[in-house]
């Protein structure tokens, strides 16, 4: 099982055409346990429609991939079970309450009652909301749901969670808080799959792809990117590969 | 004169028992022809201010002029002279794009061709998809789209509300290149948005957080206005070194900026080699620790603790 494996993604070939619109191009690349990967491309470069395949949302043209152990054509229901997935756009129901949106997740992922309670009690102390457990998450400021969204999706404790860019106009020093969740989610093991449009953040990830046209262009540590590009950001070596891009998509 | 000009404003809104302050007693004057940008994030109440300018929205107290006219009295007259492009794509998605600048030039009292030359350059990238229907277009396209529609009328203020957000680093830098040719063309615009990296692409900026301006000044004045010690520390462990530098009691607000943590030391005699030795204590490798200058991003955190905790 997934507990054994070194590698958490393994895409081979991974292919989504669209018609005659090649979406995703045969990219290949391994994802380590416990990493922060961080996943980077202009508009429309493929990452979404990547992202998807692995989430076992989206079924491939050709090649494969198999996430935490399973095959994306053949088990995409198991990887569904398997993984977490936070995005800004949709994470939690407003109209419900901290601890209902709790329950919600643990529910769908199958947790019995007793797991549930004391994992929202944990989740409750580490983010200090055990006033607010009664509160619809609606009046919650934006910091505090982002954060309590990032612990829902690692409700079941997944091994690997996708962040589709978790930290889209939240302030800037929730924006760090934020990434401190993350850091010590790895710390304890979790593999993180995180995109984003702040190449600040894209420094904080362990390994960076960027994917240009629907291929992969660039895939090293940030400090190798920087060297290789000859720039002193990742911001730098993202512009770079950009300009090169010859799709009109966005 | 001035483009704008915001005395006392205020803005609440009401749900059921909640009342939130959008914001809070504020002023400003924005000069007719700067490039101005209101930066903070989620929930400032950037979106409330822009609404009150472009007349979409009254306040709950306090006045706005815009192009010398009143807000709440002079509406009508205000909305023939700005364009505005609200955060929410608001076109029509079952027009084509062709369709959808027409419509707004008509409503204008205008054509494409009499204010052509303003949004040619802009134009010119989406013209080969003029007959694709504006719903069918990508999202930088959109937005390219929609700041042409707010400008066919040859407006002499424009409003955007986060033109850039959810656009990749490269749409941005084309987006900013777009405004700084329309300003040399004459408009006035003010900006709104949460990235913090843009504000030095503006003439002069608001930081604004929770309703209230932080500061208003231009971006290298609201860096001068700061300057306390700032150092930046990297290692080969970058979770550990977020530990190991916390844990030191010389360092406050120690936070990751990008390939480094930025941290500021308690007391100005505090030498920057004692935090390296701590480090060396910890078993950090390969550590590098340099006192930099701030930027717009360490002001504006070091302006929300202070304001947190007043």
């Amino acid at each position: 099982m997934y507990h054994e494996l070194n590698d958490m993604i393994v895409a081979d070939k991974l292919t989504k055409t669209f018609g005659d619109f090649t979406a995703v191009d045969a990219i290949s690349f391994e994802v380590k346990k416990g990493e922060i990967f961080g996943f980077l491309g202009a508009n429309g470069a493929g990452k979404s429609t990547a992202m998807r395949m692995l989430c076992g949302l989206l079924q491939p043209s050709s090649g494969s991939a198999r996430v935490a152990g399973h095959d994306i054509t053949r088990q995409s229901e198991k990887i569904k079970q398997t993984i977490g997935y936070m995005s800004q756009k949709f994470s939690l129901y407003e109209d419900l309450t901290v601890k209902e949106n709790m329950r919600l997740y643990g529910g769908i992922y199958g947790m019995n009652l007793t797991a549930i309670k004391a994992k929202t009690a944990s989740i409750a102390s580490a983010l200090h909301l055990q006033e607010e457990l009664d509160t619809l998450v609606g009046s919650l400021p934006l910091g505090w749901k982002q954060k309590l969204a990032f612990s829902v999706a690692m409700f079941h404790s997944p091994p690997l969670v996708f962040l589709d860019e978790p930290t889209g106009g939240v302030d800037p020093v929730t924006r760090r808080e934020f990434w401190e969740l993350i850091y010590a989610a790895a710390h304890e093991g979790t593999t993180v799959f995180v995109t984003t449009h702040y190449m600040d953040e894209a420094e904080y990830c362990d390994r960076v792809c960027i994917m240009v046209d629907g291929k992969i262009q660039a895939l090293d540590k940030p400090g190798a990117l920087r060297q290789m590009y000859n720039t002193n950001s990742i911001e730098g070596v993202f512009l770079q590969l950009a300009r090169t891009a010859k799709r009109m998509a966005d | 004169m001035n483009a704008i000009s915001v005395r006392n404003l205020s803005k609440s809104y009401t749900t059921g028992k909640q009342t939130v302050e959008a914001l809070c007693n504020i002023s400003l004057q924005v000069a007719a022809g700067e490039l101005f940008g209101i930066i903070g994030p989620d929930g400032a109440g950037k979106t409330s201010l822009l609404r009150i300018l472009a007349t979409l929205m009254q306040p709950n107290a306090g006045q706005a002029s815009v192009l010398g006219l009143d807000t709440t009295k002079d509406y009508k007259a205000i909305r023939q002279k700005i364009g505005y492009m609200p955060g929410r794509f608001s076109l029509y998605q079952d027009l084509s794009v062709e369709e959808n600048l027409d419509f707004f030039a008509t409503i204008f009292k205008t054509s494409i061709d009499a204010n052509y030359q303003l949004i040619k350059d802009i134009y010119e990238q989406i013209a080969p998809f003029k007959k694709r229907k504006a719903g069918k277009l990508s999202g930088g396209m959109k937005q390219k789209l929609a700041l042409c529609c707010a400008l066919i009328h040859k407006p002499s203020l424009l409003l955007l509300d986060e033109p850039t957000t959810g656009v990749d680093v490269m749409s941005r830098k084309e987006f900013w290149d777009m405004l700084a040719s329309l300003q040399q063309q004459g408009l006035t615009i003010v900006v709104a948005t949460p990235y913090m990296d843009e504000a030095s692409l503006c003439d002069r900026i608001a930081l604004l957080d929770r309703g209230n301006f932080l500061e208003i000044d231009t971006p290298s004045g609201i860096i001068a206005n700061h300057q306390s010690t700032l150092w930046a520390v990297k290692s080969d462990n970058m979770y550990q070194l977020l530990q190991d530098t916390r844990s030191w009691s010389g360092v406050t607000n120690v936070f990751p900026f990008g390939e480094y943590l930025h941290c500021s030391p308690h007391s100005s005699n505090t030498d920057i080699k004692e935090l390296e030795a701590y480090l060396l204590s910890k078993k950090q490798q390969q550590i590098v620790v340099k006192q930099i200058e701030p930027q717009i991003e360490d002001v504006f955190m070091h302006l929300m603790n202070k304001h947190h905790v007043s």
